[in-house]
């Protein structure tokens, strides 16, 4: 085992990142303000952002989807247990006493299982209440007339509040992990590089060197 | 060649220079004002001034009429079939007989009765009492709504009281002459002589309909405007064998036909027989989404923001029950406000009671089906459950002829009979000594209608709270003053009593939110607390 710098984030990754940060951002603002939370932008512009916002995200995550699956990436998301443990205790006490996160990046696990779990959470849990729903939302207009719209629509935007906050919970402490284990500059560059110190066995070390050599820094 | 070139350029400056100077051509002088847009009717097929008919000295109304039915042979049997002249209507889907003929409203309460002084706005003459030959076409009043000069006017039908008919005399005559070879398409003026006058003054009872509309600014009337679109009345209320489309007791209050092919469509005055139904141009998300509104607002909603613009007042409240004061046996009125344009309004009469304005009014804002539901003279309430309203309306958001309407709300605390639960009829206009105005005792007058009417009456009067509701659809403002998202979808906002909408910015899960609240506050302490706690644990680290 050897510990090389290696590009685990591709540049369609670090796009989808960096643009799905801005969206959510502009969602964020747009639909607290919808909410009546502030009053900065008034009430068309904040619709016309937050519609555009996020059809523009709905598109992104069709082409992540596509990119997920083609390149097999997808398995970096399987829940796993091995490690949680440990991982979770460094969270809580270890990390008080001075010691070292227990995850090195494995080439086929770029996240350490808490953080796997909770960005599948994100993925099929969160996001897809918060897109339903808003679709749902959206499209009111389509179905205005059906028994019970506004009881429809009142669970809908219920729903889509709640999921806002909860999103809004995991921004605030995914960008607070990135102090944790490392400098937050450390966490943050491997998302604009593409490059990370990951634990190679042998055969990938040799299978890079000798395939992609580009994807070894 | 050359030479005679530049000297007819240099010729051209000296003139033009001339031009600049002298401002040749001058402007001409005040223009007469444009004739107003009626609609798919033009006019002008006919010159009233060469007909021989009219060149002849008229002794009154009824002459005038005699002659205009004598070319147009057919118009008498047309207009007497209208609410103008029958007062009266019958609704197919309540069954109830309405119309001024019988209703009693919560202004000057019943023209049953009254129609000495209240059918001065009959479309017709002398009507006085129960007599009235409804069958006689030359009572028809052409001039009324067909004179241009805006020197014909009408008086009460009967004398009244020594005290009211003070206020008709020294008019000024009339040429009936002139007056009929000034016939066209109506105007503004000529609906107005009424409609404008309605509840016994100006934009007393409607609030959108006032004198400022004879003549308005763009910003009050954006179709009426004069110096913009100028249409009549009748351009929307379009016209057909005189029956006009459009009408308060039959609302339509989701039109979902819109734009009828050519010929079509002469049954209905809404927005969408204009605009269709789809009128926003989809250039922007906005637009896209002000479309979709019109399936739960009326467009009135937004594009009238506020109603009795223009300077003119509307009436909001009146009280009878200080009506009849009198100084030294006299009846008085008492000036109190001020209206935008300046005038003087009275705020308290002895023969009605006690008088509230309001300008520039924030409308009520109701699902409306465009169902009236009268309280009329034949109507049982509890006299416990007030305000009694004149006219109720039904509505909903699972109603698919529903729409979200502005309304004018009219209170009024009018007499009633308090032993049966009852509107009562006053006898207020007559030249006898029982007749409200003039004698001011009400036990009397209203006994003496009842009787005369033949209605049950328990003797025994008393005031109760009245509301009336006005849905308001004139005064369509500019678009760049209609509402915003914001003035409904906001907390407080013009919508914070509409029922059955989830609304967006005004509705919120209070539990939600402060779930929410505190998960997030929660994960910020919990972020503070565990930093604090490894910058503590760093320091022991290094001791």
């Amino acid at each position: 085992m050897a510990i090389r710098r290696v590009k685990i984030f591709s540049l369609f990754e670090r796009f989808w990142h960096w643009s799905q940060m801005l969206l959510i951002m502009a969602l964020m603002f747009s639909g607290f303000g919808l909410h009546g939370f502030h009053h900065l932008i008034d009430f068309e512009q904040a619709v016309t952002l937050h519609t555009y916002a996020a059809l523009s995200l709905l598109l992104l995550w069709a082409f992540s989807i596509f990119w997920l699956f083609t390149t097999r990436t997808w398995r970096h998301f399987i829940p796993t247990a091995k490690g949680m443990w440990q991982v979770l205790h460094f969270y809580v006490i270890g990390i008080f006493k001075g010691e070292h996160h227990p995850y090195r990046k494995a080439y086929w696990r770029k996240h350490n299982p808490l953080q796997a779990l909770t960005y599948l959470m994100l993925k099929i849990v969160l996001f897809p209440l918060i897109w339903i729903s808003g679709l749902i939302y959206l499209f009111y207009f389509l179905w205005r007339d059906a028994a019970h719209a506004t009881d429809w629509l009142q669970g809908a935007a219920l729903i889509h509040t709640g999921a806002a906050f909860a999103i809004l919970v995991f921004v605030l402490i995914h960008v607070y992990m990135l102090t944790i284990g490392g400098s937050f500059r450390e966490h943050l560059m491997p998302m604009i590089t593409g490059f990370d110190d990951v634990d190679l066995t042998p055969e990938e070390e040799a299978y890079l060197l000798e395939g992609e050599p580009e994807v070894l820094g | 060649m050359r030479l005679l070139l530049v000297l007819l350029s240099l010729g051209c400056l000296i003139s033009s220079g001339a031009v600049a100077q002298g401002h040749w051509p001058t402007p001409p002088a005040a223009p007469e004002p444009p004739p107003q847009v009626s609609g798919p009717l033009s006019g002008g097929t006919a010159d009233h001034t060469k007909f021989e008919i009219l060149q002849q000295p008229f002794a009154s109304g009824p002459e005038v009429t005699k002659a205009c039915l004598s070319c147009h042979t057919e118009t008498g049997g047309h207009f007497m079939k209208n609410i103008h002249w029958t007062w009266e209507y019958r609704n197919p889907a309540t069954g109830q007989l309405l119309g001024k003929k019988h209703l009693v409203n919560n202004f000057c309460t019943n023209s049953r009765g009254n129609e000495g002084m209240c059918a001065q706005c009959h479309a017709g003459y002398s009507w006085q009492d129960e007599d009235f030959d409804f069958t006689n076409e030359t009572n028809i009043d052409c001039l009324v709504c067909h004179e241009t000069t805006g020197t014909y006017y009408k008086t009460p039908n009967s004398e009244g009281s020594q005290a009211c008919s003070v206020m008709f005399e020294d008019q000024p005559d009339m040429d009936l002459t002139v007056i009929a070879q000034s016939i066209g398409l109506p105007e503004r003026a000529n609906c107005g002589a009424c409609h404008f006058q309605g509840g016994g003054g100006d934009n007393v009872k409607h609030g959108d309909l006032s004198s400022a509309l004879e003549n308005p600014p763009r910003d009050v009337d954006v179709h009426m405007a004069a110096d913009g679109l100028n249409f009549a009345c009748t351009a929307c209320h379009v016209t057909k064998a005189h029956i006009w489309a459009g009408s308060r007791y039959k609302v339509d209050a989701k039109d979902l036909e819109g734009i009828g092919k050519p010929g079509q469509r002469r049954d209905v005055a809404t927005c969408e027989s204009c605009h269709g139904l789809a009128p926003h141009k989809v250039d922007s998300l906005a637009s896209f989404k002000r479309n979709d509104h019109i399936a739960s607002l009326a467009c009135q909603t937004c594009h009238i923001p506020e109603f009795a613009r223009g300077g003119v007042a509307t009436m909001t409240d009146w009280d009878w029950r200080t009506a009849g004061k009198t100084r030294d046996g006299e009846g008085y009125h008492e000036h109190g406000y001020i209206q935008g344009n300046g005038e003087h309004r009275y705020t308290y009469k002895s023969i009605k009671g006690d008088f509230t304005y309001a300008e520039n009014v924030v409308p009520l804002y109701r699902w409306f089906d465009g169902q009236m539901d009268y309280t009329t003279i034949d109507t049982k309430f509890d006299v416990n459950q007030q305000p009694i309203a004149i006219n109720d309306f039904s509505g909903a958001r699972d109603d698919p002829q529903s729409r979200i309407w502005p309304f004018k709300e009219m209170t009024t605390w009018m007499p009633a009979d308090i032993g049966y639960g009852t509107l009562v009829y006053n006898h207020l206009w007559g030249e006898d000594d029982i007749s409200y105005w003039g004698n001011y005792d009400m036990g009397r007058s209203i006994a003496y209608a009842m009787k005369k009417f033949g209605l049950d009456y328990s003797g025994q009067f008393g005031f109760v709270e009245t509301v009336s509701y006005w849905p308001i659809t004139h005064m369509v403002s500019p678009k760049e003053d209609a509402l915003t998202c914001e003035a409904c979808h906001a907390r407080g906002g013009r919508m914070e009593t509409v029922q059955g909408i989830y609304l967006p910015g005004r509705d919120h899960s209070k539990w939600l939110d402060l779930i929410g609240i505190i998960a997030v506050l929660g994960s910020l302490v919990a972020i503070l607390g565990h930093a604090l706690l490894r910058i503590i644990s760093s320091f022991r680290g290094q001791q």
